[in-house]
């Protein structure tokens, strides 16, 4: 269980804002931090690791306080027992695959534990690379293994996939999932793509300058609860013509693009870049195998 | 036959101040990267005065701080009975302070440049500072460590002003090469001056030019 109520002073691009928020997670659960780019949800994750100090607040993990600033209490991030993984990997250049991962082992415990992570994520054959010959998914692999090393309680994610393309991003995805549920781990993700995020958490939380706006099972809140549609997809509108009455919006949908017909009244608060909701009722669907 | 004795000087005074200089500015170095003290300011311009103050400024400040005569100076006599005048304890010290500069720079500038992610992650591992910088963060910056290194023994070799005002010309004290080119000269000795002087520029250009083929990774083709 993760209980904290955190509050900070951030300066973004679009200037001061009050981060306020109070987190409260289940042991086990996947939870993602969902939210526009400078809505805090960084912040979050690197105050929960003790990576930035909150101006006030409190952090108890599993009975243990790990932050109270009113008994001006911080552990350090060394001792709060939990796996990060950056954006840009953070793998030690000067290591290989296998020294990465040994190097996190703690005084004493047993080195058996990293055979079994680079069978997990399929990496003993590539253990005695160093990051530089590896491609962008393999060294995220790397660096998931080298979290888990120590044997955390709880994974915090930030965006460790945005910087991979389509197909590697769903792999990995398979590999968090395994991690989460094989190490019985309570992860945080913060992600801003929606097939990642219901492939993937139980719960989502979303923020808007630094409060929590949304909190609910993540097909409920993209599906707002409105639509009762048998087939429904969550995708982002790429371009709207008109063709004579008519508008045609262009929609992807994971891979794929998707060409909708809509009337005027449909397109008018729709623009370039929103997250839609493409669904449709009382169809027959046709079902032919690959 | 010229003496050789203020070449073998210059080089012992060079690698000494250098070993120490390693010691010092690796932990200033990291601090100074890692700060966001208020007083970093002030400590980042005192590690940068030598590079443009006149030397002599700074080796008649010493020279007055060292003397026996003054209170400091007389303190480091009779407690430690060191005296940093016009030996070569003395020298050390002073090109300690006046190569600082070219120690400092190149590895705090190799630290700031490597992501903080490295940092934070091995903190998230479970390891301390010490180890972090020790296994983790001065590995990474091999290049800025060899430039530091190099860039602190040939300014060492280089230096006159410092060493003329604090250490004075007392052979196979104080008397290096630098200060013997000048007094050969002065004693219309040309040729003599000519050796010393042949010697110090073709190791320097070969220190500084071993630099640019390891930093530039030319060796690296020759040894796969």
């Amino acid at each position: 269980m993760i209980k904290a109520r955190l509050r900070k002073q951030l300066w973004s691009t679009e200037g001061e804002m009050d981060l306020n928020v109070e987190l409260s997670i289940e042991k086990g659960t996947f939870v993602t931090l969902y939210g526009p780019s400078g809505a805090g949800k960084t912040s979050i994750l690197r105050m929960l690791a003790g990576l930035l100090p909150p101006d006030s607040g409190k952090i108890e993990v599993e009975g243990q306080t790990w932050f109270d600033s009113g008994q001006k209490t911080s552990l350090a991030p060394q001792k709060r027992k939990l796996g990060f993984l950056f954006q840009d990997y953070a793998l030690f250049p000067n290591m290989t695959v296998r020294q990465n991962l040994e190097f996190a082992l703690s005084k004493g415990q047993k080195s058996t534990i990293i055979e079994e992570l680079l069978e997990v994520m399929q990496l003993t054959a590539m253990a005695d690379r160093k990051p530089e010959l590896l491609s962008g998914g393999q060294k995220q692999r790397v660096a998931l293994a080298r979290a888990l090393v120590p044997q955390p309680g709880v994974l915090l994610l930030d965006e460790p996939l945005s910087a991979l393309d389509g197909d590697m991003r769903s792999r990995l995805q398979g590999f968090i999932l395994e991690a989460h549920q094989r190490f019985h781990l309570t992860t945080i993700l913060v992600s801003h793509d929606v097939g990642e995020i219901l492939k993937l958490s139980d719960h989502m939380l979303t923020l808007f300058e630094g409060k929590i706006i949304k909190s609910g099972k993540p097909a409920e809140i993209f599906s707002n609860h409105e639509v009762s549609g048998k087939f429904q997809f969550t995708g982002e509108i790429l371009d709207i013509t008109q063709q004579d009455f008519i508008f045609v919006i262009s929609v992807l949908i994971g891979r794929n693009l998707i060409k909708v017909v809509a009337d005027e009244s449909d397109t008018r608060n729709l623009n370039i870049g929103d997250k839609v909701l493409v669904a449709s009722k009382a169809f027959n669907p046709i079902i032919q195998k690959l | 036959m010229i003496d050789w004795s203020p070449l073998i000087l210059t080089f012992k005074l060079a690698l000494i101040t250098t070993l120490i200089l390693l010691c010092i500015s690796i932990p200033l170095a990291h601090w100074l990267a890692g700060s966001k003290s208020r007083i970093k300011p002030v400590i980042e311009t005192l590690v940068s005065m030598p590079l443009v103050l006149p030397p002599t400024v700074l080796g008649f400040y010493l020279l007055i701080a060292f003397s026996p005569a003054n209170g400091f100076g007389q303190w480091l006599d009779q407690a430690l009975g060191l005296r940093l005048v016009f030996s070569f304890e003395g020298l050390v010290l002073a090109s300690v302070i006046y190569s600082l500069p070219f120690m400092v720079h190149p590895i705090q500038s190799g630290l700031a440049n490597l992501p903080d992610s490295l940092k934070e992650a091995s903190y998230l591992l479970g390891k301390s500072r010490w180890t972090t910088l020790w296994k983790v963060l001065l590995p990474n910056i091999k290049p800025a460590l060899l430039t530091g290194i190099v860039l602190s023994f040939a300014h060492t070799i280089g230096e006159f002003g410092v060493v003329l005002m604090i250490g004075g010309n007392i052979p196979g004290q104080t008397k290096v090469a630098s200060i013997t080119i000048y007094d050969e000269v002065e004693a219309l000795n040309y040729g003599a001056a000519n050796t010393y002087s042949l010697v110090l520029f073709a190791i320097t250009f070969l220190i500084l030019l071993t630099v640019y083929l390891v930093n530039g990774r030319y060796l690296k083709q020759f040894w796969k």
